[in-house]
C-alpha cells in the first residue's frame, strides 16, 4: 500500500487548472498551426491566425486562452494498491476551488440547476473515478466550457442502424452546432455501451491526444472518413465559411447489448483544454 | 471590407454595414448575459425601468474571467447569442442598435433586426485573451450579485468583430458556408 497525501493531489489539481486554461497540449497547437496553413477561405485564416496569437497573449501575459474557464472535469485512475489521507473527492475540490480563486479564472458553477445561484469557487468538479492496478494515482483534468457542451448530443440508435447510422448521427450533431460550438472543434464520439457509458466515452475521448488514433481498425478508417467529410460542410474557423471546421474525430468504443447502438457526440470548441499529472 | 466605427452606433454606420464586413468598432458599450436579461426582462414585465440606457447602444454577450491586478478586465470573448434570443426581440423594440455574440440567431431576432434597422456582430469565439486587449475599460453597473454575469460598461477601442446580421437580414453564417460546402 502506498501513501498519497491529500494536500498533493489538491496541489495538483491546482495548479492543472491554471495550466489548462492558460496553454494548449502541443498536439493541439500543430493541429491549429497545420490549419492555419491549409485553410482555403481567407476570413478562415484570418480567424485561425487570430486564434494563434490568442495562444500566445494567454500564455505569455496570463490571461485565460476563453473567458469560458468551464466545469472541471476529472478522470480520476486510482491505484488499488494508493492510501489516501482523507477524502480523495475532497482533495479534487479543494484543488479545484484553489485553481480557480488563485488563478483568476471564471466562477461558471450555479448550485442548483434551477435556482441557478452561483457557488463562488467553481466547484464542485464533475468526477470520474476508475479503480486500476498498481499503486499510482492518475489525474486528467478537462476544463468544459458549455458553447460546445451545450451542442452534444446522444442518439439511441437502433443495431439496423448501423455503419451509416452512426456517420449521419455524428454529421447531425456537428452541423447542427455550426458557429455556436466554436470551431474549429474537436469532436469526442462514444460507441456502444449503455446510454451514460457512451457519453463518458465520447468525454474521455476528447483527452486522447490528437495524433493517436483509435484502438480498432474500423473506428480509426471512420475517424479519417468523418474528418475529411466534416470539413467539407463549409462551416469554417468560427462559423464564417472554410476548409477546418474539424481539427480530429476522436472515437472511443465498448460492448454494448443485442438492441442497440448507443452512440455520443461530445464537441469541444478549439480550445480542447488537458492537463495530465501522475502521482 | 475593413471598416472603423463608434459606439454608441448611428444610423448611418448601420445603414452602410454590410454582412460579411469586418469592422474594429471604438466607444462604449454595455455587457450582459443569460441572467442579467432575465432580470432586465423580468424588470420590463412589471413595467420598472431598465438599468442602462438602450437607445443606440450595443449589449456585448459576455461573461468575463477575474481582471489581474492592473488590468481592466479578464479573458473577454463572446458567449452564444442563441441563449438571449428570447429576450433579444423586446430590447430591440425598445431602441437597442446593435449585439455582439457568437452563433446562429433565431427567426425572430432575424425580424426584430430587420424591423428595427439593427446589426449582429460576431467576435470570434474562444479568443478572450486577444479580446481584452482591445477593451481599455470596465466598470460594472448593475447587478454585482451576478458576478461574471453582471452587467458592464466598456470603454474599447479597435475592438474587431464581423458583420453577421445586417439590417436587410442578410446572415453571414447561411451565405459563407454555401462558399465552401463540397458535398
Amino acid at each position: 500500500m502506498r501513501e498519497i497525501e491529500s494536500i498533493k493531489i489538491t496541489e495538483a489539481i491546482r495548479d492543472m487548472c491554471i495550466e489548462a486554461n492558460h496553454y494548449l497540449t502541443e498536439d493541439m497547437k500543430k493541429a491549429l498551426n497545420d490549419a492555419t496553413e491549409s485553410e482555403k477561405s481567407p476570413l478562415g485564416r484570418q480567424v485561425l491566425c487570430q486564434l494563434e496569437e490568442n495562444l500566445k497573449i494567454a500564455g505569455e501575459d496570463m490571461i485565460p486562452i476563453c473567458q469560458d474557464t468551464g466545469m472541471a472535469v476529472i478522470f480520476a485512475e486510482v491505484g488499488q494498491d494508493v492510501h489516501i489521507d482523507g477524502s480523495l473527492t475532497d482533495a479534487i475540490n479543494e484543488g479545484v476551488r484553489l485553481g480557480y480563486t488563485e488563478g483568476y479564472l471564471r466562477k461558471s458553477v450555479v448550485r442548483d440547476p434551477l435556482d441557478r445561484v452561483n457557488t463562488g469557487d467553481n466547484t464542485p468538479a464533475v468526477i470520474h473515478y476508475d479503480i486500476v492496478p498498481g499503486d499510482r494515482l492518475r489525474l486528467t483534468l478537462a476544463p468544459k466550457g458549455f458553447g460546445s457542451e451545450n451542442m452534444s448530443r446522444v442518439f439511441m440508435l437502433k443495431p439496423a442502424d448501423g455503419e451509416e447510422g452512426v456517420k449521419n448521427a455524428i454529421l447531425t450533431a456537428v452541423k447542427d452546432a455550426g458557429p455556436n460550438a466554436c470551431p474549429p472543434m474537436v469532436v469526442g464520439v462514444g460507441i456502444g455501451g449503455t446510454f451514460e457509458k457512451c457519453a463518458l466515452l465520447a468525454k474521455k475521448a476528447l483527452t486522447r491526444p490528437l495524433n493517436v488514433p483509435a484502438d480498432t481498425e474500423w473506428a480509426r478508417a471512420m475517424e479519417e472518413e468523418l474528418l475529411e467529410r466534416i470539413n467539407k460542410s463549409g462551416i469554417g474557423p468560427g462559423g464564417l465559411g472554410g476548409t477546418t471546421t474539424a481539427l480530429a474525430v476522436n472515437i472511443e468504443t465498448y460492448p454494448t447489448h443485442i438492441a442497440g447502438l448507443p452512440v455520443a457526440v461530445n464537441i469541444c470548441c478549439h480550445v480542447n483544454r488537458h492537463s495530465v499529472r501522475e502521482l | 471590407m475593413d471598416r472603423h466605427i463608434e459606439a454608441p452606433l448611428k444610423k448611418e454606420d448601420i445603414e452602410s454595414l454590410h454582412s460579411g464586413d469586418y469592422v474594429y468598432i471604438s466607444g462604449t458599450i454595455y455587457v450582459a448575459r443569460d441572467a442579467a436579461h432575465k432580470r432586465m426582462n423580468d424588470l420590463l414585465d412589471k413595467g420598472e425601468s431598465l438599468p442602462i440606457e438602450l437607445t443606440d447602444n450595443i449589449i456585448y454577450y459576455m461573461g468575463p474571467s477575474p481582471a489581474r491586478a492592473g488590468r481592466p478586465i479578464g479573458s473577454a470573448g463572446p458567449t452564444t447569442a442563441s441563449r438571449m434570443d428570447k429576450y433579444a426581440p423586446r430590447l430591440l423594440d425598445l431602441g437597442l442598435k446593435g449585439m455582439i455574440g457568437k452563433g446562429k440567431r433565431s427567426e425572430a431576432v432575424h425580424e426584430a433586426i430587420k424591423r428595427n434597422g439593427c446589426v449582429y456582430f460576431a467576435a470570434v469565439g474562444g479568443a478572450g485573451a486577444i479580446l481584452s486587449k482591445a477593451i481599455t475599460s470596465s466598470e460594472v453597473v448593475a447587478y454585482e450579485d451576478l458576478g461574471a454575469e453582471a452587467i458592464r460598461k466598456l470603454e474599447i477601442k479597435d475592438f474587431p468583430c464581423i458583420v453577421i446580421i445586417d439590417k436587410d437580414g442578410n446572415d453571414l453564417y447561411e451565405t459563407a458556408i454555401e462558399e465552401y460546402r463540397q458535398e
